[in-house]
């Protein structure tokens, strides 16, 4: 038995908006689950039957000893195998920005699952836009950290951006949340979100 | 599989262990085989590790390779210190916990290693089998321990484990008696066996086949083909093994001398070590035992068998929680191969763990201490063992 129990009252903000749009007892899937904390509560908490797909050897590990299914692979190629609506919710949680063909994944995603929940940094953020205009550098923000040279995240993408996205890709938006936060701990932001929130969550649909 | 036997860095062990039979399938009622033949009586060498709960839901079946047997923890007496083949893994607080899991570990029909193969005694004739024991599959060994389970009482095993040909046997437990098998560990293996995998047997089996004591497998009163499986056994553990696992191991070094010495001697470490192992084997293995069950493993074909050519198909009956598991550097049965058996489980809406672990060390990577398989098979087992109890 591992000594070093999970604790799920320390789920990530962002996280625990993303699990309040769960349903209980629904199938769940998380592309990008890193080391399955969301999985792991949403198994205790809402006894969802969940997979998550991570590519990191060590993260795909520490998600097994903690009780959660996991496949070890790319979650392009990983989601063309599931059947149509083998899930309720499928969860893209910051990653869309590292996508390389984000239509096409966001397609598939609503051909496996009857709802998608995305996440992602907002680049329309304040700070963000601020960098730009006064240093004349690529912006480096706590959520968006990396050199130009060094990210893995391949695009930009603003709040308004997405909603954009979801008309010319053609899917629903049925819930949006603009989130500010501050390590673990953050709050809602109802007031121009696109410039003031630094992740907006997105619950989309056919 | 090649023979490791290590010792628990911890001294963790399940103590002195006896070897039990199970016979059955007596003549007049034998066992009808794949091959459409009546077969009996059989035995089944087997272990047990731990206490089965009083529901009998902590059971887990091991199942081992091509040259395994049912030792795969402890040790037989104090006089005999050899730990079984998985003693890093099963035992007291370890992958395979048997403080909390009633463990059986069986030796498969058509091996030498206390179960009835082609060297055992045919009662009929007062002889041994020789060439005249049936070609028995991959289905075949696994029917054999559904009886052994039955005899143990065990209706549903909360998970069949085993690697190689091991993990073989586990897929086809899945898709043969899907109500029986809560959960299944396939590692390093695959449904067939590819054409490089066939050919290796093949010429494993050729250099027996052409050692004249074979004499067409009729060889128990007279010399043994000791040179022809010796060399059976070198080619196998090529395949067990890797490019890099071998040029870390021995590169070019030259085995006990500083230059080569112009004659047919075993100049280099690897010839060295390939007819040491090839040496001690003749020792604990017969000739025909490594014919019969490398051509069911070769024979083994889970689409086809049981799903009309479909793997999606095979596993259509499918029940269990899987946790598969391949090694970077097995070129034996390459990780494709398992993300093909984890594509197929997906389509079937069946859940699937998958982890490649990087290792060096080829096929034979799931036989060695490994601290990311056991804590894998540990997290998944308590997992599978919470749910079980659960239903």
């Amino acid at each position: 038995m591992s000594t070093l129990k999970f604790d799920n009252n320390s789920i990530r903000f962002d996280l625990q908006i993303i699990a309040a749009w769960v349903a209980p007892n629904s199938r769940v899937l998380d592309l990008g689950c890193g080391t399955g904390d969301l999985l792991s509560y949403l198994k205790t908490r809402k006894k969802v039957r969940g997979t998550g797909i991570e590519h990191d050897e060590e993260k795909v590990a520490q998600c097994v000893e903690k009780g959660v299914t996991v496949l070890q692979g790319d979650i392009n190629a990983e989601v063309l195998d599931y059947p149509d609506e083998a899930f309720d919710t499928v969860i893209l949680s910051q990653t869309l920005q590292q996508v390389y063909e984000p239509a096409a994944l966001l397609r598939t995603i609503l051909r496996i699952g009857k709802k998608a929940v995305v996440s992602f940094p907002n680049f329309g953020h304040w700070l963000v836009r601020l960098q730009l205009l006064l240093t004349g550098y690529a912006p480096v923000t706590r959520q968006l950290p990396y050199e130009w040279y060094d990210t893995p995240n391949i695009r930009v993408i603003s709040i308004k951006d997405f909603r954009r996205f979801a008309r010319t890709v053609g899917f629903k938006i049925f819930k949006e949340t603009a989130i500010r936060v501050n390590g673990r701990e953050g709050r809602t932001i109802g007031f121009i979100p696109n410039l003031r929130a630094s992740f907006g969550i997105f619950l989309i649909g056919k | 599989m090649s023979e490791y036997i290590e010792h628990d860095q911890q001294g963790l062990s399940v103590g002195i262990v006896a070897r039990k039979n199970f016979t059955f399938a007596a003549p007049p009622s034998e066992m009808v085989l794949e091959n459409g033949t009546r077969f009996g009586p059989i035995t089944l060498a087997y272990e047990t590790y731990g206490t089965p709960a009083a529901d009998r839901r902590n059971a887990i079946l091991v199942l081992h390779a091509l040259s395994g047997d049912a030792h795969a923890a402890g040790i037989h007496s104090r006089e005999d210190p050899k730990p079984g083949w998985w003693d890093i893994m099963i035992g007291p607080g370890k992958g395979i916990d048997t403080d909390k899991f009633f463990v059986v570990s069986t030796n498969i029909l058509g091996s030498c290693m206390g179960s009835t193969g082609p060297r055992s005694i045919n009662p009929a004739t007062g002889k041994a089998y020789g060439h005249n024991f049936p070609l028995v599959t991959i289905g075949d060994m696994v029917r054999a321990q559904k009886a052994l389970m039955d005899h143990l009482g065990i209706e549903k095993i909360l998970a069949v484990i085993g690697g190689s040909i091991g993990g073989m046997q586990v897929l086809e437990w899945c898709v043969r008696y899907p109500e029986m098998v809560f959960a299944a560990v396939p590692l390093a293996t695959t449904t067939r066996h590819s054409a490089l995998a066939i050919a290796f047997n093949e010429v494993a089996r050729q250099a027996i086949m052409a050692d004249p004591n074979w004499n067409h497998g009729d060889y128990y009163q007279g010399p043994r083909p000791d040179m022809g499986l010796a060399v059976a056994r070198m080619i196998g553990h090529i395949t067990y093994l890797s490019d890099e696992a071998m040029r870390h191991k021995f590169g070019r070094r030259l085995q006990d001398k500083s230059d080569f010495s112009f004659n047919f001697d075993a100049d280099f470490q690897v010839e060295s070590y390939l007819r040491y192992q090839g040496t001690k084997f003749v020792e604990r293995f017969d000739a025909n035992s490594f014919l019969y069950i490398t051509k069911a493993a070769d024979y083994f074909d889970l689409e086809r068998q049981h799903g009309a050519g479909s793997l999606v198909g095979a596993f259509a009956k499918g029940k269990a929680r899987f946790l598969v598991v391949s090694f970077t550097s097995d070129w034996l049965y390459p990780t494709y191969q398992s993300r093909a058996i984890v594509k197929a489980l997906k389509k079937n809406g069946l859940e699937v763990s998958f982890c490649e672990i990087e290792a060096e060390w080829g096929h034979d990577a799931f036989l060695l201490p490994n601290t990311r398989l056991t804590s894998l098979i540990k997290g998944f087992l308590e997992r599978v063992y919470t749910e079980i109890r659960q239903q």
